[in-house]
């Protein structure tokens, strides 16, 4: 290499050398001069099939986020929301999930939808010993440290209420289970078995179809044919709308063959057109009509923030919880690690909108109050029966765990 | 018996479906992978005109075959008339025109950039009210027979017959058939063989926006509705042999039956298994489909 060319190399490198580190130095600038502010990673779809209900979870949890800095904020900083769209695709919320936690030092992450989404995040926030504030019902059977599941219910209570109910108030013993075919329902199917079994109800039917099924002719005449006096449906997304409108177009209506949901939403019985829901029931800790002064406010602030024919649902008001009882935690540990929240957050309330909710110190789930509603013409649901306290989470009780026995502790998961 | 009514509700979506399909592919030899599309496009005039224009579904199967056979003239003439003989490029060309339409619809035409939004178009799921006559259910023979269902048949029944008038008995037809059976001679004897085309294509996405029409009824309505329809359709249309209206029927027929049954009997995955399997057993022995075009 003769002179002249090894001068220039050195040029080139040493101005690429600088091209590389002016972004680090940027960054360093921006994050010193942003010290009264804390990220916070907000993840939620805003495109792809799951968009419909995720959006709505978007603009609560940036609603929420408003609220904590208008009354100043957390530890005397403003909250910086850092809002990524994963595209209803697990990958991409694993990638997205590790820039917010990397790249832009979230200490947490709003977001989630679908369990398998949590299943590709949650490699990601533990082995960054980050944290996830997961708002969904789900089928439990999960034990992490770096997940506090906020307002997420798990079967227990979705169905320890329900299938008595159902037995009890509406006389039926004959249940029929489908659902969509993922890890959810059928872990709702196999702890409702079980509830089926001590309350001497027949489960003559457990059926699945893929998530995203519309052709739902075949199955329901199967339940049809099956003899079942009562269905309980863990059907998930679009095929709601067509397992719902199915069942009309075949003449079963809702008073003669009872259908209650764990997943029906307000969303999806907007989406669906609320005749063909009308009268059918779901079991969840929240809907829009519940009767609280929190759940007023809440209501018509997001009517001001999302426009007036917005509808709240079960999955945004878990957000809420979410939000606030993260930045309590975080108030009350003096620190934004994950470590210290989720050692604060045990034992913690808040008056959320369906009413006292507390975090079980054990297993990071939350007491929440089981409710079920029955959809009235308008496309809300009247509240027909509900718990006076809220009820433990028992995220094993699919495998037996219960209110002595538990399997999931501080310590983790013993199986 | 109601199995077999499902399985002929199937069927008639399929037939619809695949009808149109057989005749772009029969005459031009174009697999239109944007079928699906006119599919969608056909559900989504009904939730438009049903909200906007107060029109009920009947009066929504005619626009919607105006409307989406207009889609295909413009896509015709644009596009796939440019590229004929080259069968790797039109697939890949309708693909993207099926993907470009489902975005279409997402973003309001476009109008969502600017602060426009239609009522019934966007990323939501939609729905389109049924006439209650239609959500009743009759007994006959000992069974409970939805109306929609029978309602969706009679339709496929009465455009299958229109479709073999069209081409058996009309001078389009023939037309059609001989540029489909040899188009060089048929365009030496003075047919005009862009215009057979151009029109061929129209006819059969109307078909399918009229598939789109039945099938808002009791599905859900979303942008990316049509893609699974374009798949099923082309094995109706492989199975049955390609440019016969008979083949196509009859492969439609046992096809939405072999599903339904087996669908009942164990559940609607093995329902899709054993119609692959059944299409790869007719294909084993019938490789030019059920019914074959006799031409020397």
């Amino acid at each position: 290499m003769n002179d002249k060319t090894r001068r220039a190399f050195l040029q080139a490198s040493g101005f690429a050398a600088m091209g590389l580190a002016a972004p680090a130095i940027l960054r360093l600038g921006d994050r010193a001069w942003a010290a009264e502010e804390v990220p916070v990673g907000i993840m939620y779809s805003l495109t792809g099939t799951t968009a419909i209900v995720e959006k709505s979870m978007n603009q609560c949890a940036q609603m929420a986020i408003a609220e904590i800095n208008a009354k100043g904020g957390v530890l005397g900083k403003q909250l910086r929301p850092v809002i990524e769209d994963p595209a209803s695709e697990p990958r991409t919320y694993s990638e997205k999930a590790r820039k917010l936690v990397m790249e832009d030092q979230v200490p947490v992450i709003f977001g989630c939808y679908t369990t398998a989404s949590r299943k590709a995040v949650l490699p990601v926030v533990e082995r960054r010993k980050s944290l996830l504030v997961w708002p969904t019902w789900y089928e439990g059977e999960e034990c992490s440290k770096n997940v506090l599941y906020a307002g997420s219910a798990v079967p227990n209570q979705q169905l320890e209420n329900s299938l008595p109910w159902l037995k009890k108030k509406l006389g039926r013993s004959k249940l029929f289970i489908v659902g969509s075919d993922y890890a959810f329902p059928r872990g709702m199917a196999k702890t409702s078995k079980t509830i089926c079994q001590k309350i001497g109800m027949e489960v003559v039917g457990d059926e699945y179809l893929p998530l995203g099924h519309t052709e739902w002719a075949s199955m329901v005449s199967k339940i049809g044919a099956s003899g079942a006096d009562v269905i309980f449906s863990n059907v998930v997304g679009d095929s709601i709308v067509a397992f719902y409108r199915e069942l009309r177009n075949q003449g079963y209506s809702f008073d003669k063959l009872p259908l209650c949901s764990s997943t029906t939403t307000e969303v999806e019985i907007k989406a669906m057109g609320p005749e063909y829901a009308l009268g059918s029931y779901v079991s969840l800790p929240y809907f829009q009509t519940v009767e609280t002064p929190q759940n007023q406010a809440f209501v018509k602030a997001f009517k001001a923030y999302a426009g007036a024919d917005a509808v709240t649902h079960a999955a945004m008001e878990a957000v809420y919880i979410g939000v606030h009882m993260w930045a309590m935690a975080a108030e009350k540990a003096g620190e934004f690690t994950a470590k210290g929240v989720v050692s604060a957050v045990g034992g913690m309330s808040f008056d959320a909108p369906q009413g006292k909710v507390t975090i079980d110190p054990q297993n990071l789930h939350s007491y929440l109050t089981p409710r079920i509603g029955k959809t009235r013409a308008d496309g809300l649901l009247d509240i027909v029966d509900q718990y006076p306290e809220p009820l433990l989470p028992l995220p094993y009780s699919s495998v037996g765990e219960s209110a002595e026995k538990r399997l999931c502790t501080t310590s983790g998961a013993s199986l | 018996m109601e199995t077999f009514v499902i399985g002929l509700s199937i069927g008639s979506i399929l037939f619809m479906v695949a009808l149109g399909l057989a005749i772009i592919y029969g005459t031009m030899k174009v697999i239109n992978l944007a079928h699906g599309e006119m599919v969608m496009i056909g559900a989504y005039v009904t939730v438009l005109a049903t909200r906007h224009l107060g029109l009920n579904i009947y009066l929504c199967l005619p626009l919607a075959f105006l409307v989406t056979a207009m889609f295909g003239l413009a896509i015709e003439r644009s596009v796939v008339s440019r590229l004929y003989g080259r069968l790797l490029d039109t697939l890949l060309a309708t693909w993207g025109i099926a993907l470009i339409l489902q975005q279409l619809v997402r973003i309001h035409f476009g109008l969502a950039l600017f602060g426009i939004k239609i009522d019934g178009l966007g990323a939501d799921l939609q729905n389109v009210p049924v006439p209650v006559e239609l959500q009743q259910t009759w007994h006959l023979l000992g069974a409970n027979i939805p109306v929609y269902r029978a309602f969706v048949f009679g339709i496929a029944v009465l455009l299958g017959a229109a479709t073999w008038w069209l081409l058996y008995r009309t001078r389009f037809g023939s037309q059609l058939r001989a540029v489909s059976v040899a188009r060089n001679t048929a365009a030496a004897c003075g047919v005009n063989d862009k215009k057979v085309n151009a029109l061929a294509f129209a006819y059969g996405c109307g078909l399918a926006g009229v598939a789109g029409v039945l099938v808002s009824g009791f599905k859900t309505v979303s942008p990316d509705m049509g893609t699974s329809y374009v798949v099923d359709a082309f094995l109706v249309v492989v199975a049955g042999g390609v440019g016969q209206l008979l083949g196509t029927f009859a492969a439609a027929g046992i096809l939405g039956e072999v599903q339904s049954f087996v669908a009942t009997w164990l559940n609607d995955v093995y329902g899709r298994t054993v119609l692959f399997a059944v299409v790869i057993l007719i294909l084993l022995f019938k490789p030019q489909g059920l019914f074959v075009t006799k031409s020397r």
